[in-house]
């Protein structure tokens, strides 16, 4: 009985922690600066091979990652830079824009790197609960995610820069009359929205084959979790991920992973219908 | 003036002979679709090549029927509209004089009936789930009787009857685990557990419990494309220590090449062919293939079917003698349509238009290294005959399952 709760309640753990790293950095790039990324999953992509790279060159596991989160962050910036910042009122052509960089990366990727490049493996370790096994990585999965989620928390709502950037993104001229470089802002925000999703690709890199599209599988989990979650960075992805998790894990259970993709996708569809505004959103529209 | 308007018309002459040469010399057209791109490019790309070293090895040695041959290869990115779109391209447009292509079961259905309403040839270079009987498609790869009844036996016996699968949710997936279903009871055994992936999906935890609750005593492993590939590693990680066998991996997908060891331990399939194959005539194919593709991963099985193809098409071309689809039927009906590939003499059944295969059992090890455990020899792909696919008799387009028979 113990074996089955534990079996169980990891399974929904990986689930929404799969549903928040997806997330986590479109959350700000899309949820809080209203940019439309497609782009979002080659940040991811971008992640993971540098991690994969250090690491075959003899970086230890968690600098590699690191670096492969700092990397995205750049290239971020420079993509803020150069293409998204002409683009902040005009966000339909930032679909297309973006769109444009994910395929040209992706295709850029598959012709210098090749369609395949050598895994690195999981770290060794693994334990058992009755009949089941678990690979102690996935916990440091768990815990990534819920430190992620507590350290924008903290930046975005504890920090000058984080009064800083949400007042730019509430009211930029205000902000910037009253002495806020906006600019600045934007492609930190940015910047920290695509490192975000680096690290994502770094955590999972491990876990997954490395290939040019990878991002892919990501896309579409980041993008139902920020919708259904709302503005709310923090609290919209958590209660966004625990929602469509428990409803994922629950079919993924019983009926299995079609179904619980199926399920997944109607249960989105169901709550912007009744909360179009996202979880945060209702729940702050209802305390006001 | 005379010498000029003489010499005009000498130019003329020359001209017009020279079109004359040039029409009886038009290259072949061969339209290939190949995805090079998108979550199958990994394993599409050695298709590509396998067509490109055939090619060249045909045009030096004087083309066929004296013709050179010419490729138009385009992309579909896995994407089935896009191979509707392209199919009709080059049938239509660029009228080309053989079709080749195609990775999944799910683009093969797509195509099919396009070569159909155009009554082209069609040759699929893919191994896969068995059962088309179709008249204008030419089967290269190999086929359930071919692998499958010789893999589920021998796991049966080896390591027991409660069989675990996961499947791609598609044709191919839903195919696969039927006769992994119906051969698995033949032998006494059962399938305890059975699990469709949506293409795409690259999280097993739920799957991984799942296996550990049914306890297999081996899984098929029948999951598709980059992303399901994701299942080994997290698999490994948690401590799944369960054999595994298949009719996809290593020789096509290559995973031991992909992996880091000793991910893939314990694998088990049979193939026609593998690049750790070391016959003499295999050895010289490969040293040919790597001397034109150097950075080459891996030499799949598609690769290497896809590259028997187009010597396959030369051979029937220039016996029936013309390019024309009927004639060339007619060469298969003569029932000893044979070449001299590396895996040894393979040859096309007339009933079903599939084709033979030397079948070996191949073994994965700690470090990934590729053992033979096992040569059945060369097996017919008699499923069809059997159930009463007769391509020299009629002609049902159609696609027959062990659940799915032709109606008497």
């Amino acid at each position: 009985m113990l074996a089955e709760t534990f079996a169980a309640l990891y399974a929904f753990a990986d689930v929404v922690t799969f549903l928040v790293l997806s997330a986590a950095g479109l959350a700000i790039i899309f949820g809080m600066m209203g940019i439309i990324n497609m782009a979002h999953g080659e940040f991811i992509m971008c992640g993971a091979y540098v991690t994969a790279t250090m690491v075959h060159a003899g970086m230890p596991l968690p600098l590699a990652q690191l670096s492969g989160a700092v990397t995205a962050g750049l290239v971020g910036v420079v993509l803020e830079l150069t293409v998204v910042r002409h683009l902040y009122k005009r966000p339909l052509d930032s679909i297309l824009a973006t769109w444009g960089v994910s395929l040209i990366v992706t295709q850029g990727v598959l012709i210098t790197l090749g369609s395949t490049y050598q895994g690195i493996g999981t770290p060794e370790g693994s334990f058992a609960i009755g009949d089941y096994s678990y690979s102690i990585y996935r916990f440091v999965l768990f815990g990534s995610a819920a430190l992620m989620l507590a350290g924008v928390y903290l930046l975005f709502n504890r920090t000058r820069f984080g009064v800083h950037a949400r007042a730019t993104i509430q009211d930029p001229a205000m902000a910037r009359a009253l002495g806020v470089r906006t600019n600045g802002i934007y492609a930190a925000s940015f910047g920290i929205g695509a490192g975000l999703a680096g690290l994502t690709g770094a955590l999972y890199a491990p876990t997954l084959q490395i290939v040019p599209t990878m991002g892919v599988s990501f896309l579409v989990e980041a993008f139902v979790t920020v919708v259904v979650g709302g503005a709310d960075i923090v609290f919209g992805t958590a209660a966004a991920a625990l929602a469509l998790g428990l409803v994922r894990t629950v079919l993924n259970g019983l009926y299995g992973q079609v179904i619980g993709q199926i399920g997944l996708l109607i249960a989105v569809i169901v709550i912007i219908r009744l909360l179009p505004q996202g979880i945060s959103g209702w729940i702050r529209q209802r305390r006001s | 003036m005379r010498k000029t308007i003489a010499g005009g018309v000498g130019v003329a002459a020359g001209l017009s002979m020279m079109a004359g040469a040039a029409f009886a010399a038009d290259p072949i057209k061969v339209g290939l679709l190949e995805d090079v791109s998108g979550d199958l490019g990994v394993i599409g790309i050695p298709k590509l090549h396998g067509s490109q070293l055939a090619a060249k090895e045909i045009n030096e040695a004087g083309g066929i029927l004296g013709r050179q041959i010419e490729l138009i290869h385009l992309d579909p990115q896995g994407d089935n509209r896009r191979y509707q779109e392209f199919a009709r391209r080059l049938l239509q447009r660029d009228e080309v004089d053989v079709l080749i292509g195609g990775i999944t079961s799910a683009s093969r259905e797509a195509l099919r009936p396009l070569v159909n309403r155009f009554d082209a040839l069609y040759f699929y270079t893919n191994q896969y789930e068995g059962g088309v009987c179709d008249a204008n498609m030419i089967s290269v790869g190999a086929v359930p009787e071919q692998q499958f009844s010789t893999l589920i036996p021998y796991m049966v016996e080896r390591f027991g009857g409660n069989v675990y699968t996961i499947a791609a949710d598609y044709n191919f997936g839903q195919i696969s685990a039927e006769w992994t279903r119906k051969q698995v009871a033949e032998l006494g055994g059962e399938v305890v557990g059975e699990e469709f992936i949506p293409l795409g999906v690259s999280q097993f935890g739920q799957t991984i419990q799942n296996i550990q609750a049914a306890k297999p005593d081996w899984i098929m492993a029948l999951n598709v494309g980059a992303a399901q590939d994701s299942f080994f590693e997290q698999a490994q990680a948690a401590g799944l220590d369960v054999p595994m066998g298949s009719s996809i991996k290593i020789m096509l997908g290559f995973e031991h090449k992909r992996f880091a060891p000793p991910t893939l331990e314990g694998m088990y399939a049979v193939a026609n062919w593998f690049e750790e194959l070391d016959t003499p005539e295999a050895e010289a194919f490969k040293a040919r293939w790597r001397e034109m593709f150097p950075d080459e991963t891996y030499i799949n099985d598609m690769g290497y079917n896809a590259y028997v193809a187009l010597h396959m098409y030369k051979m029937l071309a220039e016996r029936a003698g013309s390019l024309d689809k009927d004639a060339i039927r007619g060469v298969i009906a003569e029932g000893d349509a044979c070449v001299d590939s590396p895996e040894g003499e393979i040859c096309i059944d007339p009933k079903s238009q599939h084709t033979s295969h030397r079948m070996r059992m191949i073994e994965v090890d700690a470090d990934h290294t590729v053992t033979v455990i096992n040569d059945f020899g060369v097996i017919e792909p008699y499923w069809l005959g059997e159930i009463g696919c007769d391509l020299t008799q009629n002609d049902p387009d159609a696609q027959y399952t062990p659940t799915s028979l032709p109606q008497q």
